[in-house]
Formats: structure tokens, sequence, C-alpha cells
């Protein structure tokens, strides 16, 4: 049997934490997209989009990411495609991550006083641009701590994906657990993986609350 | 002998020095009203006694017994000592009857029925008895600091602490606050109250403090330091020349 | 596309289904109630405790918020055997929905701590409570209060999130759907009918939540 230092098993995970990353940055990028569809349906559409939207949120945030993993996978086998775990892991986070988002942006454009609405509207502004000139700079910089806060739980949420057969940072911890049976080793070194890269993205969040709370104090 | 010994009590905020030597001596069932503009250290003075703030130099004694800021002496000194807020602070997610209970059995271990009893029998002293259901929030200011009030009264103090009573009450509501404090001062209850109401200090206390700078600028009885004030800066904030 | 669907399997497989549904309500549960106590006490500890233990809290909350749950699941069930801790799947299931909780619901809990106003702590020690008795009497019920509705989304997140635990073999409702698809080959028909449960739970819960909420700070006459 071959013997594994500590570095092999850390080169192997880093390897794979490459994916980790990817697959997070297309998440959360793509999630971003729909969710700022979604976002506009929501608030600036008529009642059946108002409606599609929410149930779409209430559907996305009220199953687990599991399931939505699962059905995307096995989903997309019954049109007769072979789905690679990629695709499958892609497409159901960027539906996941967009429900999340679009409902925390929608906090923030509720969260623009009314008198802004109403202040834009009586300068004879339509509502693209109010929107466009008035809401989305204000709710924009509110939204900005819980948006960099959010990307923690698509890193995190990416680690589902190992369970579909995606290889990245949770599934190598598996496989090299499997090959050197230390699985505390192995499994304590995914955990700080995972550490270093939420940490900072938390900490940020949080320095972001915090710069916008003290701004506001100031007004 | 003195009931309550502050003598050259010193306390700073940072670089600023909030009390800079105060003295004073309360005997038992005097009533003193402290005065002075805001930032004078009037109020910074009475939570000191509490031990909401901890000193940093001299000391105080309560009924012979030293305030030291470690938890056992803290108890001691505030089972003696009562404290009545500006914002009342009563317990939001209590009833009258509950604000008043509770630290009876929770702090000096009072049976509850024990405890109950007592509360109707001091909401009934400031006239609340009909209001032991009621929760803070059903309750008018006057009606939450008289609660409050009972309150105190309930865990048997020696002394009572009033921290500008009715400086956050609406104007028709003071009266009535007024009242309860004028009949404990009545029945002999030890009084330190930080107040506004000139006209309530003139009536009901046997001495007046005029805090200035965080020192005792005058001191005496109320005829003397309303009618014949020494010092301009008394005189000044009475607004007489 | 000539799939067609079929829901046969269910008639055969339902009590599958319906134990695994008792064991995600279990684990929700033990870690609902436990997390949140385990949170509560962690709160106090950052926001009022001794300076030593706040560093301590402050790692475990990181620690946990900050990596994935799958991974803690992992790290308890394969992991902490090496120490000599060995769980069965529900025991380990169990105790890595109560670690995971318990950090999340310490930065809820805490907040509504901070948001107390500072003379409900006067107004407590100068009744001669200690500081225990002032958080615990006065302090911590509004607090939950004032917390309630973003503890109780956060207990229906980590419920949701209970369904990796099946990856450990703990016999939950993923693990029912992973069992009848592999029996019954209706792979997107068993997720499909188990999300809706999931989907039906979270409602359930959220509910069931709000009445607990209801019936704690009810208010109720002193005696």
């Amino acid at each position: 049997m071959m013997e594994f230092s500590t570095w092999d098993i850390l080169r192997n995970l880093l390897l794979a934490t490459r994916w980790t990353i990817v697959l997070s940055l297309v998440s959360f990028l793509g999630g971003g997209i729909v969710g700022a569809l979604l976002l506009f349906l929501r608030i600036g559409g008529n009642r059946i989009s108002t409606a599609f939207t929410r149930y779409y949120v209430e559907l996305f945030q009220g199953t687990p990411l599991l399931m939505q993993l699962f059905l995307a996978f096995f989903g997309l086998g019954l049109f007769g495609i072979n789905v690679p775990a990629w695709l499958a892991a892609g497409i159901a986070l960027v539906l996941w991550t967009a429900a999340f988002l679009a409902e925390i942006w929608r906090g923030c454009v509720e969260a623009v006083a009314r008198g802004q609405w109403e202040a834009s509207a009586s300068l004879g502004m339509g509502y693209v641009q109010q929107m466009r000139y008035v809401i989305l700079p204000q709710a924009l910089k509110v939204a900005i701590p819980p948006t960099v806060g959010f990307s923690v739980q698509v890193v995190k949420g990416t680690a589902l994906t190992s369970i579909i057969g995606f290889v990245e940072l949770s599934k190598a911890g598996t496989v090299v657990t499997n090959a050197t049976f230390q699985p505390f080793t192995v499994y304590g070194l995914v955990a700080l993986i995972y550490f270093a890269l939420c940490w900072p993205l938390s900490k940020s969040s949080q320095a972001l609350e915090r710069k916008l709370n003290a701004a506001h104090r100031n007004h | 002998m003195p009931l309550i010994e502050i003598t050259d009590v010193r306390k700073r905020f940072g670089d600023n020095e909030v009390l800079k030597g105060i003295d004073l001596d309360v005997k038992p069932g005097e009533v003193i009203a402290i005065i002075g503009k805001s930032g004078s250290g009037k109020s910074t003075l009475l939570r000191c006694i509490n031990g909401l703030e901890i000193i940093d130099g001299g000391s105080i004694s309560v009924a012979g017994s030293q305030l030291l800021p470690d938890e056992v002496h803290l108890k001691a000194l505030r089972l003696k000592v009562g404290m009545i807020f500006q914002q009342f602070n009563l317990f939001p997610h209590l009833t009258a009857g509950g604000n008043v209970i509770l630290s009876q059995t929770v702090v000096k271990k009072t049976p509850k029925r024990e405890a109950e009893a007592m509360a109707r029998k001091m909401l009934e002293r400031v006239g609340l008895a009909e209001k032991f259901d009621a929760y803070p929030d059903e309750l008018s200011g006057g009606q939450q600091q008289r609660v409050a009030i009972a309150r105190a009264l309930a865990m048997e103090p020696i002394a009572l602490l009033c921290d500008e009573v009715t400086s956050a009450l609406d104007p028709e509501l003071v009266a009535e606050v007024l009242a309860v404090v004028r009949e404990l001062a009545a029945e002999g209850m030890t009084l330190l109250m930080v107040t506004h109401e000139m006209k309530f200090a003139r009536d009901v206390c046997s001495r007046v403090v005029f805090m200035h700078q965080g020192r005792v600028h005058e001191i005496g009885p109320p005829e003397d330091v309303f009618a014949k004030p020494k010092t301009p800066e008394l005189k000044q904030f009475l607004g007489v020349q | 596309m000539t799939y067609t669907f079929s829901f046969t399997w269910l008639t055969e497989y339902y009590p599958v289904l319906l134990k695994g549904i008792l064991v995600t309500i279990e684990l929700i549960a033990v870690g609902g109630l436990f997390g949140v106590a385990l949170g509560t006490a962690c709160a106090w500890a950052r926001a009022l405790g001794p300076a030593w233990l706040k560093p301590l809290v402050s790692a475990y909350v990181e620690l946990i918020r900050n990596t994935p749950f799958l991974i803690q699941l992992f790290f308890i069930f394969f992991g902490l055997p090496s120490l000599g801790l060995r769980l069965s799947e529900l025991e380990a299931a169990n105790l890595a929905m109560v670690v995971n909780l318990g950090a999340y619901s310490c930065e809820i809990v805490r907040a509504g701590i901070q948001a107390t106003p500072r003379g409900q702590f006067e107004a407590g020690a100068s009744l001669a409570m200690s500081p225990i008795q002032t958080f615990r009497y006065v302090v911590l019920v509004p607090a939950l209060q004032r917390i309630w509705p973003a503890l109780s989304s956060q207990v229906v997140i980590v419920m949701l999130g209970s369904a990796v635990v099946s990856q450990i073999a703990a016999e939950d409702l993923t693990f029912a759907a992973n069992f009848i698809q592999s029996r019954s080959f209706r792979a997107f028909e068993a997720y499909f009918v188990t999300t809706a449960i999931y989907l039906a739970l979270a409602i359930l819960l959220r509910q069931a939540l709000a009445a607990i909420g209801a019936m704690i700070f009810a208010r109720r006459p002193a005696r």
C-alpha cells in the first residue's frame, strides 16, 4: 500500500478546490443575473409575474438544495440527454442562488423610503427612470453586504454537488479518505480550505455592513 | 450616624472628570434634592451610590457597610438602596404585578404567595391596585413610573434614589408621580433625588444640594438655597439677580 | 420525450417514506431544541460572558458558519472515531445538527441581546439581581421574542440542510428517496415526491414555530 504524506493529501485537495471556486463563481454570477431578472419580474411586473416569482422563491427556499440537485440531475436525464454532473450542478446552483439573491435584493429595494418614489414621481420620472436614477443606486448600497454574505452560502452549497458526482473539494475529500484511511486529517483539511475560502467573504460582508451603518448614522 | 456617607468620591469617563471629590452625608429620614445643570454630575453621583458606575476614588458607605465593586457587596448594597430611573425601565414582558414580584422571588427567595401579597400592597400604595395584571405598554408614563416605585419599595429598601423621575413624563402626568414621592417622604423614607422640579424640592426636601462642574457648589435647607443663593452660579441657575 | 411518469411505486414504498419523514422530524426536533439552547448559551457567553470564554465561542461560531454542513457531518462521523468517539449514524447526524444550529442561533440570539436597552440591565442590577439573574429573568425572553422570526427561518434552513445526513446512511427522508429510486428505478418521481414532502414539512415547521413563539411569548397574569 502507498503511503500518503500530509502534503500529498493537501495537494490533491487544493487541486480539487479549483472546481469549487469555478462552480462558486459560475453559480454566483449566473444566480445574480437570473436573480436580477426575478427581481424585476417581482417588483416591476404585473400580478402574474409577481405571483410567479413568489412561488419560485418559496419553492427554492422551501426545499433542500440536495433535492434540487437530484431533480436537475435526473430530470434533465428524462429528456434523453446524458447529463454530466457539472451541468446539473451548475443549473441547480444558479437557480437556487437566484431565488435567494432575488429575495435579498427585494428587501433592499423595499428598504428605500417611500418618499423617494413619490419625490421622483413628482419630478415627472417614469418607472424605469425612477429605478435607474433614484431607487437602484440607493438599494445597491444597502444590498452589497448581504450579497457578499450570501456568497458564503454559495461556496458551502457547492459541497453538495459532490453527492451527484461532481468532483470538487468535498468529493476529493471522500476520494482521498478512501485512499488514505485518514478521515480526521483529510476532512479537517477540507474544512480548513472551505474556511479559508469563506471566512474572508464573511468578514468583508461584516465590515461592509459596519461601514454602511456608520455612514447611515452620520446622516 | 449618617445612613449614607459619601466621602471624596471621584469619577471620570476617559479624560472627562465628572465628579471631582464629592462629600455628602445623608441622615436617616432625610429628603435631599440634587439640582444643577445637565452635565454637572448629579445623575452620575446617584448612579455611583447604586453601584451602576464604579467610582475611581473616595468611598461610599450605606448603613455602615462599604460599597465595593464585587457581586456580593453590590448585592448587599442594592438590597438596602432602591433606584427609580428617568425612563422607568419596567420589564416589558411582565405585568405590573410580575414586575414587582420578580426580584422578590429571584433575589430574596420570598415565597410566591408572599411576594404576590407584597406586590398587591405596594401597587395599592402607589394607587395602582387595579393595574396588577396590566402590561407596561398598557399603562401611561405616570402609571409606569409608579409601578417602578412599587417595584423598588417591594424590596424594602432603607433609602431610595430617584433619578429625574418625572423628566420623561408629559406635564399632566408629573403630579401623580410627585404625589407618591411626597407621601414616601412624609412616611419617613430616606430619599435622594435628582430633580428639575424646584417647587417640589422647596416643599418637600430637608436639604438641597446644588452641583456645579462635578462639585457640591452649595448645600443647605431649601429656604436658604432658594431664597438666599450665595454663589453667582446658583443665582444664574435659579434665574435670580 | 417518450418518458411516462409513474407513481405506482408509492403504494409499495410509502412506509419507507413515512419512516424517513419521522427521522427527519426527529432530527429537527432534537437539533432545534438543543441547537437553540446551545446557541443561547453561546450568545450569553459572547455578549456578557467572561473574557476568556469569548474567543473560544467566537472560534466555534466562525468555524461552523464558514464550512459546509456536509463536511461537519463527515468530520463527526468519519473523523472523530480516530479520537475514540464512535457514534452511530443517527447520533452523528443529531450531533452535527445541534453543533450547526448552535453556531447560527448564537449569532441570531446575540443580536437580540445586544438590542436590549441598557436600562433593562440597570433596572435588574438596581433590584440586586446578579448579572446571570438579570440575563435569565429580564433580558432573555424579550431578546428571544425580538429575534424569533429570524431564528425560525434558520431552523427551517437547517431542517432542509439535514437532507445530507443520508450521506452517512442516517435513514432520513432523503435516504428513503435514495432507497426507493434504487429499487424502483423511478428516480425523478421519487425525488419529486420527496421534494414536495420537504416543502410541506418546511411550511408546517414554519407554522409550528410561529405557534410555539405565540405560546412562549403569550401574555399571562403573574400568578
